[in-house]
């Protein structure tokens, strides 16, 4: 076996026996499903407690009509009790607030004076939900004061929905749109996460064998280059492993989730669904939304991603983790680390944002576009526009300009290393490591 | 006797420092050579080069005639001052990585630990963790570390440090046999007895520059200072001593005899002889002690770093 191949598995094997990476390969994927499904479910019991609003319409426009009961929202109205006792009911009564609706000459001054008391504040749901239906009633009034039918107003209503077709045939809806932006954003967010972990951990080996005074015995076998490129391959794999493991575990759930809401793989694979279908699949399955969100993901280019995201993790890891091992060598212990740390993180940091906040407006704008071309951020900002579509050419040259890049923050780093891993004591300065940039051999 | 390592005219900078400055030694096979000199002379800047773990500017090192290059890495063991190993890892896992590092293969590395492991009694660390040793324990399997390959040149930089006596001298026994198996061993250390102990030659480094070097004992030779000791059985030990004084130069004695004799250190003048000392001697009484004052490494280093400050 070569050097640098007995040091990678001398890496890789470190890593995943590790206690923490088991425990975060299989343990986190259970993790995030529970923390969502828990979200989901505490959402659901906060919005299930009763609610008891009571009202006093003393302007005479409103009936129980206008407050139709819902599942967890009780009205009742208790204008015969007057304002006073009503207040007095609902502050000592288990009633959620009181609609005091006065009496007043025109609609405009009604509209503003309407009050809502209440012991703890309003949730803002509550309250928009009562504003829309005064709101609701004092325009039906208005049309009819001016003479106007309401049910030809209801009868003109028209939705439209524009389909959104590239030239290269694919179909999207908004619902497909807001898909890609999602997919988009948790590949990018989980590439700057994977940089982040698995950087700090090549950062946290080189520390271990310099503070281990191990190095020194390493180096005598092996070049201080083999050494570090062997680390971050290492730890690259382990970072693939658990990516991988992911993929598998995040399938299973995906297919058991599928099978669960009804959605036949093998039809989604084997034919690709038009949007008047999928709108049909909408009618059909009673506008199922889970159902339907599964349809369109499995319809997104998820081997091209897959594909890309490999790559552009790689390339990206390659380019941060060398820098990581190369502040490692600098410092004697991790406490050293964070006057360098900062420099690292902002790139990765401002990547996520542009993608955030530019991507999902326009994922071919001139600022996503130019973010991922610069290769400190092009990992992230480009995973977030592939979903989108890009072309070959564009990602050709987006993935070159990386390459490039990593190839020379390797050798740069390497330099640095070599001579950072042999010096012990003082507390390097941005100065001392353009110095060592010099040092020959 | 040939030369394992032949080292001409290194020169070594850190940016404005010149840690070595046109330093050659040659290194005989199958000697221990001691590498000597106070902190920061660049002792482990040379060590660092002959491992090619940084390079020269310029100058050139032979190993056995050949140009040291990198596959000269298995040929060499290594123990560096500042020693440690992977702490979380087990010992007979890291001492097979370690070894494989140098070239072996597993089947072989496993047969030379297996070797050392027993030889040494520590068997049963095998699945142990560096973490769980005791740091004598973690030293001795430091040791087997560097030298399981059995490399032609092996590099000791202050070996014994962290070693209680008897692992020392286990440890030393070890390093001689070793020598006498033919391996060339470099030996650089602070210890002068262990200088005296076991080193055939010597290079003496003092700021950068190689002030000395060559056979102990004709380094030896070459620093005696002609002076005696002296002890002498005579009823008129200050009529002898006046006498002395009047042919040599007669300085207080640094050793005590048994008795009542005239004790003294004398130093011969330019013209004389031991023997013209030891005949005058003997002309005024028995002589019952009567050594030369033989500088040791000690004196020899303290005396050459000094002249060269």
């Amino acid at each position: 076996m070569s050097k640098l191949k007995l040091i990678i598995h001398r890496e890789f094997i470190a890593k995943v026996r590790n206690k923490s990476f088991i425990m975060m390969t299989f343990l986190s994927p259970l993790l995030l499903v529970g923390v969502g499904a828990l979200v989901f479910f505490l959402m659901k019991k906060n919005k299930e407690i009763e609610k008891r609003i009571v009202y006093v319409d003393n302007s005479g426009l409103f009936s129980k009509e206008d407050f139709k009961d819902t599942e967890i929202v009780y009205y009742e109205d208790f204008t015969s009790f007057g304002i006073e006792e009503t207040k007095k009911k609902v502050e000592n009564g288990d009633y959620y607030g009181a609609l005091i609706i006065p009496k007043k000459d025109s609609l405009e001054l009604l509209a503003s004076s309407i009050e809502f008391y209440s012991k703890e504040s309003p949730g803002m749901s509550v309250i928009n939900s009562l504003e829309s239906k005064i709101e609701r009633k004092l325009r039906n009034e208005k049309l009819n004061y001016f003479g106007i039918d309401i049910d030809k107003i209801n009868a003109s209503k028209i939705q439209s929905n524009i389909k959104m077709v590239n030239f290269s045939g694919e179909e999207s809806s908004k619902l497909i749109n807001g898909l890609k932006v999602g997919v988009g954003a948790v590949a990018g967010y989980m590439l700057m996460m994977f940089v982040l972990i698995y950087g700090t951990s090549v950062m946290r080996s080189v520390i271990e064998e310099k503070t281990s005074r191990i190095v020194e015995i390493i180096v005598s076998s092996v070049k201080p280059f083999q050494l570090m490129l062997g680390k971050i391959i290492g730890n690259a794999s382990a970072g693939l492993l658990q990516f991988s493991i992911w993929g598998v575990l995040l399938f299973i759930i995906f297919t058991v989730a599928s099978s669960v809401f009804g959605v036949d793989m093998a039809e989604m694979q084997t034919s690709q669904l038009s949007v008047e279908q999928l709108e049909m699949a909408k009618q059909a399955a009673g506008g199922d939304k889970v159902q339907l969100i599964i349809q369109e993901l499995l319809r997104l280019p998820i081997l091209k991603l897959f594909v890309l995201f490999i790559f552009y993790f790689l390339g990206g890891f390659m380019l941060y983790s060398s820098l990581y091992a190369a502040i490692g060598a600098a410092v004697d212990n991790e406490t050293d680390t964070q006057q360098f740390m900062f420099p690292i993180m902002l790139p990765l940091v401002l990547g996520v944002y542009v993608g955030f906040a530019t991507v999902i407006n326009d994922p071919h704008g001139p600022i996503p576009v130019l973010f991922s071309h610069i290769p400190l951020t092009s990992p992230i900002v480009m995973l977030m526009r592939v979903p989108f579509g890009v072309s070959w050419g564009e990602l050709a040259i987006s993935m070159i300009l990386l390459v490039i890049t990593f190839v020379f923050m390797v050798w740069l780093a390497a330099k640095i290393y070599r001579v950072g891993i042999l010096m012990y004591g003082k507390k390097p300065t941005y100065k001392d490591l353009y110095k060592w940039l010099k040092y020959k051999g | 006797m040939s030369n394992l390592l032949e080292i001409n005219n290194i020169v070594k900078n850190y940016g404005d420092f010149r840690a070595l400055n046109d330093v050659s030694i040659h290194i005989p096979k199958g000697s221990v050579y001691g590498l000597l000199g106070p902190n920061g002379a660049g002792k482990t800047s040379l060590i660092r080069i002959i491992n090619q773990i940084t390079m020269a500017d310029s100058g050139s090192i032979l190993i056995d005639g050949e140009p040291l290059s990198p596959k000269h890495t298995s040929d060499i063991g290594y123990l560096p001052e500042e020693r440690g190993l992977y702490k979380s890892m087990k010992v007979g896992e890291q001492a097979l990585y370690l070894a494989q590092l140098k070239g072996l293969s597993k089947a072989e590395a496993k047969k030379r630990l297996q070797y050392w492991f027993d030889k040494f009694d520590i068997s049963a660390w095998w699945g142990k963790k560096i973490e769980e040793l005791s740091k004598g324990m973690a030293q001795k399997v430091q040791f087997i570390v560097t030298v399981m390959h059995n490399p032609k040149l092996l590099i000791f930089d202050e070996p014994f440090s962290g070693f209680d006596p008897i692992n020392a001298q286990l440890i030393a026994k070890e390093i001689l046999q070793l020598r006498d198996e033919g391996a060339t061993i470099i030996f650089s250390t602070h210890r002068m007895e262990s200088v005296e102990e076991m080193c055939d030659e010597i290079a003496l480094i003092d700021k950068s520059n190689k002030i000395l070097d060559g056979k102990l004992n004709d380094i030896k030779r070459q620093f005696r200072t002609n002076t005696f000791q002296v002890g002498l059985n005579t009823s008129i030990p200050n009529e002898v001593r006046a006498a002395l004084e009047q042919n040599f130069e007669v300085l207080p004695a640094d050793f005590k005899l048994l008795g009542n004799e005239l004790t003294c250190n004398v130093k011969l003048k330019n013209t004389s002889s031991a023997n013209d000392l030891l005949s005058f001697l003997t002309g005024k009484g028995e002589v019952q002690h009567f050594v030369e004052l033989i500088p040791s490494a000690n004196d020899i280093f303290i005396e050459a770093v000094n002249k060269n400050r």
